[in-house]
């Protein structure tokens, strides 16, 4: 037998001895487990704020860490945050105000990702130009500090760790560290077969998940490359990720229509969010901060509210006019904000 | 050659799954119940799931109103400044 075909011969071997294991735990999934939980309460958000500024579709939108209030107050209050629509800027918001605080013109504006750094003094955005610029803010005019140029191939996820380290996903199927001081990849990560289209820093920031084209979701040590663990499911494009605050599941959201939750420690899909009903694409996702409640996007314009531990749809954001293209909730988890290709962004509670 | 690139291709596969098929792994019913827990621990600090009154809502008022009030001076300054511009 030749190396190849011993080779192919094992790989199999070692696909069925991973279904075998996988198999071997799962001894339930998650809806049954919690079937003596209490159903989340029917979640119906208004809309507080409708933040319009931008001329055409918007991206992508990211808020703001960085504990924007003096000292002498008690509470934390999250309020910035950045959007990027494709007319070529991006917006930084007072959420509280609704006012915008900053506009960065862009150099190319077919932006598909917008980023904002824990410190609150940076931003980063990226797109078909393949690059990922990061702005400061703190400098009296605002600045480009660097352009990460490396990629073969669009830039669709950008993620900050610090001021320093910064991830980025792209269409050329590798995700990739930089040091943001010398302007160089330091790590990339390599195994995907389609283009990565999203990613999430783990809360500890050891490792991180991605999500691509080959609709697969990846494990990922930050420190050396490594690619961790695989999980399968999805039958197509996966186009949002995150980690589930505990850290150890994730939620992914996919051109299949459903999300699915996959437990790392249990190396496995838990349980599939999804509805007969439904056949619009999941464009983008965010947990509310216990993590009980996924706001999922979707190309019929809405945003679907789904409890993650039963599987069952509690609500639905409507008010878009176009596919709904980002989500996010902030770190006091006091709101939702969903943006999408009408142009607008809306703050939900 | 694109033979021995393939057979190069090849053996980082299979590296990949060994790697893979190499962890350990939980049952299901123990990841699940410890996820449920942290859900329910963390459910009563959930804004969104608990709902947020209007006293604290930061977002309460609808329209963006011009105010040159600052909130950031502490707590009681934010309510007595809630008060006055609403």
């Amino acid at each position: 037998m030749g190396e190849m075909e011993q080779m192919k011969k094992e790989a199999e071997a070692l696909k069925t001895q991973i279904e075998a294991a996988r198999k071997a735990v799962g001894d339930t999934d998650m809806a049954s487990a919690a079937s003596g939980v209490a159903p989340a309460p029917r979640v119906q958000l208004k809309t507080r704020r409708t933040l319009k500024g931008h001329l055409a579709k918007i991206y992508a939108m990211h808020w703001s860490t960085d504990n924007n209030l003096s000292s002498l107050s008690s509470i934390g209050v999250f309020r910035l945050m950045v959007s990027a629509s494709q007319d070529g800027k991006l917006l930084i918001w007072d959420s509280h105000s609704g006012n915008k605080v900053n506009a960065v013109p862009l150099k190319s504006s077919w932006v598909m990702t917008c980023a904002y750094a824990p410190s609150g003094n940076l931003v980063a955005s990226g797109g078909l130009d393949n690059m990922c610029t990061v702005y400061n803010l703190k400098t009296p005019v605002i600045k480009t500090v660097k352009e990460l140029d490396a990629h073969t191939g669009y830039l669709s996820c950008a993620r900050f760790l610090s001021d320093t380290e910064i991830l980025t996903s792209s269409g050329d199927t590798t995700c990739a560290l930089w040091d943001l001081e010398t302007g160089k990849q330091k790590t990339v990560f390599l195994n995907h077969v389609g283009d990565c289209m999203c990613l999430s820093l783990s809360p500890d920031m050891n490792t991180f998940v991605s999500g691509a084209c080959d609709s697969l979701a990846k494990l990922w040590d930050i420190r050396d490359g490594q690619c961790k663990q695989t999980f399968q499911g999805h039958t197509s494009d996966i186009n949002a990720i995150s980690f589930y605050p505990s850290a150890n599941a994730i939620i992914t959201g996919s051109d299949d229509c459903t999300c699915k939750m996959y437990d790392l420690r249990a190396d496995q899909e838990v349980i599939s969010y999804q509805d007969a009903a439904l056949n619009s694409g999941v464009t983008s996702l965010a947990l509310s901060m216990s993590g009980r409640l996924i706001f999922a996007g979707y190309d019929d314009f809405n945003c679907n509210i789904w409890d993650s531990l039963k599987g069952e749809k509690v609500g639905v954001l409507s008010g878009h006019d176009n596919r709904v293209s980002c989500t996010g909730v902030p770190e006091d988890g006091m709101c939702v904000c969903t943006g999408s290709w009408d142009s607008f962004l809306k703050i939900w509670n | 050659m694109s033979g021995s690139s393939n057979i190069v291709a090849m053996k980082k596969i299979v590296q990949q799954l060994r790697f893979e098929a190499n962890i350990n792994r939980v049952k299901v019913s123990q990841a699940a119940a410890e996820l449920q827990q942290f859900c329910i621990q963390n459910a009563l600090q959930d804004p969104l799931l608990t709902g947020v009154s209007s006293s604290t809502n930061p977002f309460r008022t609808q329209k963006a109103f011009s105010c040159s009030c600052d909130i950031s001076a502490g707590e009681k300054t934010k309510k007595t400044t809630a008060m006055m511009c609403n």
